[in-house]
């Protein structure tokens, strides 16, 4: 999948002059981005350039400042609640740190946003897509643990079936490799594609990760200081003389050097 | 510091700490409205209600329990030679009985109450809080709020005055147990004697001071784990002032609650 693949295909995301700001911090200053149906954008950024901001206020849980957010053609920021909670179920959002319901099981865990969002599913039917959602993890042995019981990449895995469970048209993963050993990151990696492929969801993929980034992104995105400094292929992104963009590069692959 | 100007619609009316103060009372008065809009707006959350009240209720009478009986026997002992010297130790029963129903039970179970559900409540949303667990509540479609605080304080709110009467009878109990054991009073003496000061102003009084007090509680518990910031401290932080707050405000309304059924009496 190249860029020019997905140029004419309809645009799920699209963000325009999006500003953000907490008390004096300006955190976001004028990001423009648009993600196409299908399309994988890694957002990549130095740790408080705001990417984690940035995804919540697709998700409506923060509101811009200014600028116009519309997902899957609605305003995020201008629609009503219910609107808003019928667009929340289409979208997944897989936490940095994971945000299991630590008060629960991997199955109660699972079954949440099911049970809250599709009332008529019967016993039976939700047992399946709880199943269905662990294999597609790799953990089915976990079903009766609690999170407090799982290691930091059980709990990332089960936080992204948690948000697969209801079949999002779009993901949005909040450094979903941070933290993780190298075989382990390369799961998820494998799994972010499946998902892509599978379900034919558009992503956003935070990450600082840029073996992450290659694998899984059609598209990369530097933020720095409240703007896009740099977006386009990998390539085209990581070839290029930009002094941010080449400190990247060169903390993660020292070797090609 | 502009931020309180605006909300407040005024320039620093005293201070910059009592304003502050004055900021606190309009957010909590904010939260209460929401509350009250919530919880008698559908979708109704009957499942997780009910789950609450059986935390907040049933596993608080462990505690509730003990705590009636022993205050009962305590209270009988202490106020029996008082009574002997004026030769009314036969006034016993309906003198206790007064204290425990009026004063006691309430208080006390609401004391309890405050340390045990709401510092809990205070803990549980604000580690929810602080781990974006809220957060994720809210993308997977659902609505925290209602979901997490509005069948809390519908909790405390309808298991508070049933842990009073509860531990009112369980004081009675306690008191009768002593009596019995010096005065050598039937328990249908005691009864009778027991109820015959007792009015159904006493226990209805009880019962509405109870009602207040665990909407209390459980708005002082939920308003400071929801709003819980700064980490882990800030659970810590969340649960204690929840604890503080609930027992201050219980010691204001039982004041307040007690000049005015007396005005009414
Ligand atoms: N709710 C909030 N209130 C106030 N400030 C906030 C809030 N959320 C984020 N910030 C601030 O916004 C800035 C960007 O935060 P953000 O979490 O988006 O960073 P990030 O790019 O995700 O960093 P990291 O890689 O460490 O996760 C930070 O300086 C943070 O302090
Ligand atoms: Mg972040």
């Amino acid at each position: 999948m190249k860029n020019n693949d997905v140029t004419e295909k309809k645009s799920v995301i699209s963000i325009n002059n999006l500003k953000k700001s907490f008390g004096s911090l300006k955190v976001l200053d004028g990001v423009n981005l648009n993600i196409k149906l299908g399309e994988n954008l890694a957002v990549l950024g130095k740790s408080g350039s705001g990417k984690s901001v940035l995804i919540k206020i697709i998700s409506g849980l923060l509101k811009p400042d200014e600028g116009t957010v519309t997902v899957l053609g609605l305003e995020v920021d201008k629609i009503s609640p219910v609107e808003l909670r019928a667009l929340r179920s289409k979208i997944g959002f897989s936490f940095q740190n994971s945000a299991l319901y630590d008060s629960m099981t991997v199955r109660e865990n699972l079954a949440f946003p099911l049970i809250r969002n599709k009332t008529n599913l019967s016993k039976t039917e939700i047992q399946h897509a709880i199943e269905e959602v662990l294999n597609e993890v790799g953990l089915p042995q976990t079903i009766d643990q609690m999170p407090s019981e799982l290691s930091g990449g059980q709990r990332k895995r089960i936080g992204i079936a948690r948000t697969l469970i209801l079949k999002p048209e779009i993901m949005l993963y909040d450094e979903p490799t941070a933290g993780l050993d190298p075989i382990t990151s390369s799961e998820i990696n494998s799994l972010i594609k499946k998902v892509q492929a599978q379900y034919k969801t558009s992503s956003i993929i935070i990450t600082h990760d840029l073996t992450c980034a290659k694998n899984t992104a059609d598209n990369v995105a530097i933020l720095v200081q409240g703007k896009f400094l740099k977006s386009g292929s990998f390539d085209e992104v990581f070839k290029s003389e930009n002094e941010i963009a080449r400190t990247f590069y060169e903390y993660n692959f020292i070797n090609d050097k | 510091m502009k931020a309180e100007t605006d909300n407040n619609g005024k320039k620093y009316l005293f201070s910059k700490s009592l304003d502050t103060v004055f900021l606190a009372v309009n957010n909590v008065f904010k939260f209460i409205g929401l509350i009250f809009k919530e919880a008698f707006t559908a979708p109704f959350e009957w499942k997780e209600i009910i789950n609450q009240c059986f935390n907040v209720g049933f596993k608080s009478l462990p505690l509730v329990s003990l705590t009636g009986f022993i205050i009962g026997i305590v209270f009988t002992k202490q106020s029996r030679p008082s009574l002997s010297t004026f030769g009314a130790s036969s006034w016993l029963p309906s003198l206790i009985s007064i204290a425990i129903i009026r004063a006691l039970a309430p208080l006390v179970t609401a004391l309890i109450a405050a340390g045990k559900v709401g510092s809990n409540i205070g803990a549980e949303l604000g580690s929810m809080k602080v781990t974006e667990q809220i957060d994720a509540m809210e993308v997977s479609a659902t609505n925290p709020f209602k979901y997490l605080v509005v069948t809390r304080v519908m909790a405390t709110t309808f298991m508070m005055p049933v842990l009073v009467l509860y531990s009112g009878l369980v004081g009675m109990l306690g008191s009768f147990m002593n009596i019995h054991q010096n005065e050598q009073t039937s328990f249908a003496a005691f009864i009778k004697n027991a109820f015959s000061t007792i009015s159904f102003l006493d226990i209805n009084s009880s019962i509405f001071k109870a009602v207040c007090y665990g909407f209390t509680i459980g708005v002082a518990g939920c308003y400071q784990g929801y709003y819980a910031e700064n980490g882990t401290q800030g659970v810590g932080k969340a649960a204690n002032t929840a604890v503080v707050v609930a027992m201050f405000l219980i010691f204001i309304e039982e004041m307040i609650i007690v000049q005015f059924v007396n005005s009414i009496r």
